[in-house]
């Protein structure tokens, strides 16, 4: 797999608005942002409404996802490309969670909709009118892309642990992205063994995915990632380490990578866990 | 802000928030006196160290709850426009940082 193969720019995206096997899905952290305007002919989907169980943590069930994507007129062989706003954290965690599913074809719009909007390209707040599809997940949940808490304590020493948040999150001083009130889990610091990579190292100012040479400088020289080990990635609730897990996975194609979707807000708060503070060594 | 949400309100500082214990950072972007309701705000650190960005409201604004300290505000809108000011964040307090670009 290469990054052409799970990436494409906004002139890809703009030549296939409209194309009957292309389908465009607008996720976003702020869920309001579709509704201002997005890509033609883009669906939305709710990170937290349509992707998450309403009651317990966890993602919805395969029956669940079927429903979810029949309802919004996405077919089995259908493409689908993903993008949305804050560098794509939420993409990335739509992508990654398709992958789960076994739904292979599946894209990124590079730079996600901060480009398209500071290329100052055409949005619309027309809704698409898409039929309902019969959908069928390939797979039940692909476990081999995610990491559950048990994994992730025996991982530590043993595995790269790579925590994606910033700095001041990774150290404890804070809780939470610095755009959102501090609350949450409830211990700050790290996992201990884990390095500091950013997720922002990953991307430009526009939003766009660093190149392959930049990313693997990133990973394996600056932050001394042995790639000969697997890996998990973790942040906060999962959105911005599957943004390093895209990086990871999909673009420098390491085999053996998953994303820790419990994250700190899980690990944060579990009984008797060890925890590291401070900056990254 | 609930335990299980990490979605952003929509962009803006429409909704009036106190600081409380938080360093909060907020502010408006304008061009001409108006508005400018396309656009991102980014929080830098030391060194342009990235960490925080947020699409500006319809009504140009933009918030973080930052830790307290330096930072520098960049903000980033259509056409290629981005202006850069310095805030201190503190707790406690709400920093309001207004930008013209």
């Amino acid at each position: 797999m290469s990054r052409s193969d799970v990436l494409v720019d906004a002139d890809w995206a703009e030549a296939h608005i409209g194309d009957p096997h292309v389908v465009i899905v607008e996720v976003d952290e702020d869920t309001s942002a579709y509704d201002k305007g997005h890509i033609p002919t883009a669906v939305k989907l709710d990170w937290k409404k349509d992707l998450q169980d309403p009651v317990r943590r966890d993602f919805v069930d395969k029956t669940g996802f079927e429903a979810l994507l029949s309802e919004r007129g996405i077919s089995n062989d259908d493409t689908v490309l993903l993008y949305g706003g804050n560098n794509n954290w939420f993409a990335a965690y739509a992508y990654w969670y398709f992958k789960l599913y076994g739904h292979d074809k599946v894209l990124l719009l590079d730079g996600g909709r901060k480009k398209w909007e500071l290329d100052s390209r055409e949005l619309s707040t027309e809704l698409p009118r898409r039929p309902r599809t019969s959908y069928t997940a390939a797979r039940d949940q692909d476990l081999s892309l995610r990491a559950l808490r048990d994994e992730v304590i025996d991982a530590i020493g043993q595995r790269n642990l790579v925590d994606v948040r910033s700095p001041d999150e990774f150290a404890g001083r804070l809780l939470a992205p610095a755009h959102l009130p501090q609350e949450q889990a409830q211990r700050a610091g790290h996992i201990p063994t884990a390095r500091n990579v950013p997720w922002s190292k990953a991307a430009n100012e526009d939003g766009t995915f660093r190149s392959d040479q930049e990313l693997r400088q990133l990973y394996e020289g600056d932050a001394g990632l042995d790639f000969g080990r697997d890996t998990i990635a973790y942040c906060r609730i999962g959105e911005r380490s599957a943004h390093t897990w895209f990086v990871l996975h999909e673009l420098l194609g390491l085999p053996n990578v998953k994303n820790y979707d419990g994250s700190w807000t899980e690990y944060g708060s579990l009984v008797g866990v060890p925890i590291e503070l401070g900056e990254a060594r | 802000m609930t335990a299980d949400g990490c979605g952003a309100p929509a962009g803006g500082v429409s909704a009036p928030v106190t600081a409380g214990s938080q360093a909060v950072v907020e502010g408006r972007v304008t061009r001409d006196g108006a508005a400018v309701a396309t656009g991102y705000a980014r929080l830098l650190g030391t060194g342009d160290e990235f960490v925080a960005e947020v699409p500006l409201g319809d009504d140009g604004g933009f918030r973080f709850f930052a830790a307290p300290g330096p930072w520098t505000l960049r903000v980033l809108a259509p056409g290629g426009l981005r202006a850069e000011r310095p805030v201190h964040a503190d707790y406690g307090q709400v920093t309001t940082v207004d930008v013209t670009i």
